[in-house]
């Protein structure tokens, strides 16, 4: 089957929209964070090409087409953060101290877990931008020499783990004020908390959607300070 | 014809982010570059949101589909990393609650500090 998908650019492409569709069926059906659209289309990608002994150039052939698109995605992010200019004006201070103190939380935790676990530098390198955005993540991960592959992987369990945790932790920890709940999913979990965020309210989802791109710009200035602390 | 002008100025703005990226010797991924000169284009009334909106919002939603690729790519090294998925979750759990913890503690004292202001100011 492998020579006959050859040089076909629309197979990955297809494959690739048309399981996130099953994805997406899939999470209208079950909405919990678990059916992660994302993680449905990639595991049913997978399993495709191991069954039918497909190679991965082939299916890339097509499916990196559409990643070409992650420069001008992660530009429009500049919208949203546009469109809540007036809540990032009034809540200023809480957001660059909540959003500055909880990125040197992330880098610090990662290596010390990493040096804890004697993780090697190609993974303590991917890892380290896990808690933004993927496309933001991606970017610094190939800025460090880290893998693309299990940044996002790592990104998407990040942003899975922390939606499903956010109440017990803010519970855990007394955060109460809907501002700081938002900031909390977005600077942890990224988008798959923001959507989480939203389930609080409105307030929460706008702050962290704002959460989200602010974080990802501390990190690009955060993540390569600590990259050298495992070469 | 909107949707072919919102394009030439989000390509534009890409271009312009990847080529920041070669000048300079930052390890700022051109992405990034781009996000921040819309943002600040927008604010400073350089490009109005009507010359973006509609075909920005699209890509902002599509987004997660583009990162199939990559997660697939995972498949031609999972047999090399077999043995550390566990210290990799296990990395990926502890971290995700601290930052939590912390993004929400220390924004809600600054609010707190700051109601206890205002609450004072009125009185």
């Amino acid at each position: 089957m492998n020579e006959w998908l050859q040089g076909n650019l629309y197979f990955g492409f297809f494959l690739a929209l048309g399981t996130y569709w099953i994805g997406l069926t899939l999470q209208k059906r079950f909405p919990y964070t678990i059916f992660n659209p994302l993680l449905i289309s990639s595991v049913l990608s997978a399993a495709f090409l191991l069954v039918f002994h497909i190679d991965y150039e082939t299916f890339d052939a097509g499916a990196s087409h559409i990643t070409y698109f992650l420069t001008p995605c992660t530009v429009c992010l500049a919208i949203p953060m546009y469109k809540q200019i007036r809540v990032l004006k009034k809540n200023l201070a809480a957001i660059l101290a909540g959003i500055g103190s909880g990125c040197l939380a992330a880098a610090l935790s990662i290596w010390g877990l990493c040096a804890l676990l004697s993780l090697d530098g190609e993974i303590y390198h991917s890892l380290q931008p896990k808690s933004v955005t993927t496309a933001i993540a991606m970017g610094i991960s190939e800025e460090l020499g880290g893998n693309s592959g299990i940044t996002v992987a790592a990104v998407v369990v990040t942003g899975i783990v922390g939606a499903m945790l956010a109440k017990a932790v803010c519970r855990l920890f007394r955060i109460k004020n809907p501002v700081a709940i938002g900031l909390a999913c977005g600077n942890s979990a990224h988008a798959i908390g923001t959507s989480r965020a939203l389930e609080f309210g409105e307030l929460e989802g706008a702050m962290s959607s704002l959460a989200v791109v602010a974080a990802g710009i501390v990190t690009v200035v955060l993540a390569p300070l600590f990259a050298g602390l495992i070469p | 014809m909107k949707y072919v002008k919102q394009l030439a100025v989000i390509m534009a703005v890409s271009f312009a982010g990847e080529l920041l990226n070669r000048i300079l010797p930052l390890p700022v991924p051109g992405s990034v570059y781009g996000l921040v000169i819309l943002f600040l284009c927008l604010t400073f009334g350089l490009i109005k949101l009507e010359q973006v909106e509609e075909t920005g919002t699209f890509l902002v939603k599509i987004m997660p589909v583009l990162f199939i690729g990559p997660c697939v790519s995972l498949m031609t090294i999972a047999g090399d990393m077999a043995d550390q998925i566990v210290p990799v979750l296990a990395v990926c759990l502890v971290s995700t609650i601290i930052v939590m913890a912390v993004t929400g503690l220390v924004s809600q004292a600054v609010l707190d500090r700051k109601a206890r202001k205002e609450e004072k100011s009125h009185e």
